[in-house]
């Protein structure tokens, strides 16, 4: 018996590279345990649970659509990478909470192998003594047989002298086992059993077999030959051996197996598979506190898009090959923002502009403003690659539904950044939209090229002044269509100018997503009223010049918050009794007048008193 | 094959067969609750079933032949659109599954997987949306309850063309069976039944029985069993690929999410009865 649990400290082999082709899910077994596997159109290979944490069905029946993995049942998305949800058809208009994420294991790719395990700790087992220059992995074969008992009887076949691939010489193997799950053959060259000179020429490569513990009973044999490939012997040559010893491995096969029948049946082995949080097993409640700066990542590269907009990419600290634990950015998803903690103490929110799949990073656009508070100059002027700054999760306000049978785009400006990443998931899941960008200047196009080559309708409307973006606006909202959903960001008149010509021409509120740079309007914290808290039991004062937010958190009631003026959402509280003071630019008008929910860091009460679900 | 020692499964009516799919004479085997049993039919109106040696109790009710391994609790649940006179009832399909039979009740209750599993006919891409619905449990009848469920359906049934909102009323009133109550397309008035009643083979296969009872004169019994049968070919495949294949009680097993409310209330509902048969018990 091997040590099991040993076993799960180390690295394994679990597929051969070349089983990983495009768009395809392997299902792999390594000790008992399920895994789906499948590489990223951008090479990334990911070894994940084989169970969709839904409701259970195997992953590796899922699609690989090049950046996500899409479960066959319910159709949840779950990200490259990280395994993270990012998005769940049955309701579009929610984004999943950012910790519903799949069990991934570490995948490396060495000597032509893929390699997985629980939890490896060691190193991936090195072939030194062997030329390693080139390799070609054999076809796996899969034994029926305990790990424990393959290595001897294969050796003995292999050393028993096996006709070479040319059929008329005979090829002589030492064996070295430095562990369980390597056996090493050195090929000692041919004996001649015919005088034809050609013989010499076949190639005798030395030959490394990996045992995979499949489970219990059951084992893989993963053989490389070192030192041939296709270069340096040629195809034919290559394509012999290969034959040769597939028909060897067969009959090995056979052989252990025949040799072995009989023997009792072991325990099988029972993976553990991990149990989804609390949090999850129900609907999450709402939690923790304030402008919370959780990831630490570095700036990994600077790029200019136009003369004032520059991209910034940030990464997780410390990535690293062959860890365990390689650290991940939390996934997010298309209209999400993050909290950019600044190095002069500013905080500020940037729409994510990742595409579905880019899970290795973190990317915002920003514009450089004359008249911003300090955010966008700090991050042009004064930050450089590598420093390393404080960011919050992901969060997402602006959610993208992907059930519309059209989606239109609006953007005003640098208000682009969120649509942009909409339009990636869009136009990479083929679904219909169209995208309209205002500009000022010919030179605000951004990512013009990469638009263009999107199968949607992409309109610059360049230099429209007040009247003519108004005129433009009118005409594209000219008639409510089922099933057609808006979603605009930009300049504050531009949005209040939408609305409001959406609401004249009888679009339904639901249908008009839009997200404020920031509250264009004034707020007025001059009122007093008293709140109760129903949950804490609570009875607290609210003055003049306090916001709601404040108060709460004084007393430590926890609320997450992010831009703290009424624009991103975040600090949304439920309202059971009172008239809500809304003085926010995030909920619709027709959420406003249902009066059940309210924006804390600015809206306030009407009433005298206010009772909110906390 | 280990012995059924689950009460609450052996105190249970299960369906067997179609009564008329059993030919006109011989002995036919089936397989319940992990038992080998036999059944003849006696004449038109009386079939016999027997394990071993001992007679078992027979209901014939709804086109199917009911058995009880222990002894019967109470009488089979109520289908009363059965009797209307002017309903086509038809046994749709017996479709083998490996997979547990709470498993199957939950992927019937479940609207969610309609455009992804049933693309074309009763779901499609984008309308993906599970509404908000209503889940009850009637504790006078001891059933489950959904309502005012409602989802975009291309073709709902095979007397139906073109998308509509479709209305679901869901019935769980037997922890292996679930009965579904569908506008029906030629007569507003009237409601559609399609009834799961399915077999515990053993404790991860079933045997998968479809009634359908519908208010339809064009389509053909023909017509009416493809429907079903297409349905059931395209859950089978992902029943079969659920891991693990009996049902998990323990909340933390899986992610819930608003639109499994019923699937919610359904766990919920075996774990207080104290069903261990098909499921895997939460840890205490
Ligand atoms: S089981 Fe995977 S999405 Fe529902
Ligand atoms: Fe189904």
């Amino acid at each position: 018996m091997i040590d099991l649990e040993a076993a799960r400290y180390r690295w394994h082999p679990v597929a051969s590279s070349t089983d990983l082709v495009p768009r395809h899910v392997f299902q792999a077994q390594l000790l008992g345990r399920e895994m789906a596997l499948w590489r990223a159109d951008d090479g990334n290979v990911n070894a994940w649970e084989n169970r969709c944490l839904h409701r259970g069905v195997r992953l590796s029946i899922g699609i690989n659509d090049g950046r996500e993995l899409v479960c066959q049942y319910h159709g949840w998305r779950y990200a490259n990478r990280t395994a993270g949800c990012t998005y769940i058809p049955a309701h579009p208009a929610d984004a999943p909470a950012r910790t519903i994420c799949n069990n991934t294991y570490p995948a490396v790719e060495k000597h032509g192998l893929i390699w997985s395990g629980e939890k490896p700790d060691g190193q991936i087992p090195s072939l030194d003594v062997l030329d390693t220059t080139s390799i070609t992995p054999l076809r796996g074969v899969t034994i029926n047989v305990p790990l424990e008992n393959i290595a001897l009887p294969l050796i003995d076949y292999y050393s028993s002298g096996q006709r070479g691939a040319s059929g008329d010489s005979v090829v002589h193997y030492g064996a070295d086992t430095p562990d369980p799950f390597l056996l090493i053959l050195h090929a000692h060259g041919h004996l001649h059993t015919s005088a034809n000179a050609q013989a010499v020429d076949t190639p005798t490569p030395d030959i490394a077999f990996f045992f995979q513990p499949l489970d219990a009973a059951r084992t893989a044999v993963r053989g490389v030959l070192c030192g041939v490939d296709e270069h340096n012997i040629g195809s034919a040559a290559l394509i012999a051996l290969l034959k040769q010893h597939s028909f060897m491995l067969c009959r090995a096969r056979d052989i252990i197996e025949s040799g072995h029948r009989d023997k009792p049946v072991p325990t099988p082995w029972t993976p553990y598979i991990p149990k989804v949080s609390d949090r999850h097993a129900s609907m999450p409640p709402l939690t923790s506190a304030g402008q919370q700066a959780k990831l630490r990542v570095r700036l990994s590269a600077i790029e200019n898009l136009s003369p004032s907009v520059k991209t910034f990419r940030f990464q997780a600290l410390n990535t690293q090959i062959e860890s365990a634990a390689p650290s991940v950015l939390p996934v997010a998803q298309p209209g999400a923002h993050i909290d950019i903690h600044l190095p002069n103490g500013l905080v500020r929110q940037y729409s994510l502009i990742n595409g579905p799949g880019q899970t290795d990073h973190y990317a915002i656009a920003v514009k450089r403003l004359d008249d911003s508070t300090g955010g966008s100059h700090a991050l042009h002027d004064s930050l450089k690659v590598g420093d390393v700054l404080a960011t919050s999760v992901p969060r997402n306000n602006f959610t993208l539904r992907r059930d519309a049978e059209h989606t239109h785009l609006i953007a005003g400006g640098i208000g682009l950044t969120p649509l942009l990443s909409m339009a990636r998931a869009l136009d990479h899941s083929n679904l219909p939209f169209t995208l309209h960008h205002f500009i000022a200047t010919e030179t605000d196009a951004i990512n013009r090229a990469e638009l263009e080559n999107m199968s949607a309708a992409v309109h610059w409307h360049v230099g429209q002044d007040v009247q003519q973006t108004q005129d433009t606006l009118s005409a594209l909202l000219d008639a409510p269509t089922e099933h057609h959903h808006v979603y605009i960001c930009g300049p504050g008149a531009m949005l209040g100018f939408t609305r409001e010509t959406a609401a004249t021409r009888g679009w339904a509120d639901e249908s008009i997503h839009f997200e404020y740079f920031k509250n264009p309007d004034v707020v007025d914290d001059s009122s007093e009223f008293n709140v109760e808290l129903a949950r804490s039991g609570l009875s607290l004062q609210v003055p003049a010049g306090k916001s709601l937010l404040s108060v709460l958190r004084e007393h430590n009631v926890g609320v997450q918050s992010s831009c703290e003026q009424g624009a991103c959402g975040t600090c949304r509280v439920e309202v059971l009794e009172g008239e809500p003071d809304h003085q926010d630019v995030y909920l619709s008008d027709t959420e406003k007048a249902q009066g059940n929910c309210l924006m804390s860091c600015v809206s306030r009460a009407r009433s005298k008193r206010l009772v909110l679900d906390l | 094959m280990t012995q059924c020692s689950d009460p609450v499964a052996l105190a249970l009516w299960h369906p067997i067969a179609a009564i008329e799919d059993i030919p006109a004479d011989g002995k036919q085997k089936t397989q319940l609750l992990g038992e080998v049993l036999h059944y003849r039919k006696m004449d038109d109106t009386r079939v016999s079933v027997h394990h071993g040696d001992r007679k078992l109790p027979v209901t014939l009710a709804y086109g199917y032949v009911w058995t009880c391994l222990g002894t019967p609790e109470r009488d089979l649940f109520d289908l009363p659109e059965y009797a209307e006179s002017d309903r086509r009832n038809v046994c749709a399909a017996t479709v083998g599954v490996n997979v547990s039979a709470p498993r199957a009740v939950e992927n019937f209750l479940d609207m969610g997987h309609f455009p992804f599993v049933h693309t074309g006919i009763l779901g499609a891409e984008p309308h993906t949306e599970v509404r908000e619905y209503q889940v009850n449990v009637d504790t006078e009848r001891d059933e489950i309850l959904a309502t005012e469920c409602l989802f975009y359906q291309p073709q709902a049934a095979a007397g139906s063309s073109g998308g509509v909102m479709s209305d679901y009323i869901y019935r769980v009133p037997h922890p292996y069976c679930a009965v579904l109550y569908k506008s029906c397309p030629t007569d507003e008035s009237r409601l559609d039944v399609i009834a799961l009643f399915l077999q515990s083979v053993d404790e991860e296969n079933i045997r998968a029985h479809a009634l359908v009872s519908v208010i339809d004169t064009q389509s053909s019994d023909l017509d009416i069993r493809m429907f079903q049968q297409n349905i059931f070919s395209q859950d089978k495949p992902i029943l079969e690929n659920q891991l693990p294949k009996r049902l998990p009680l323990d909340p933390r097993a899986e992610t819930p999410i608003r639109a499994d409310k019923s699937a919610i209330a359904y766990r919920r509902w075996l774990r207080t009865k104290g069903l261990q048969y098909g499921v895997l018990a939460a840890a205490a």
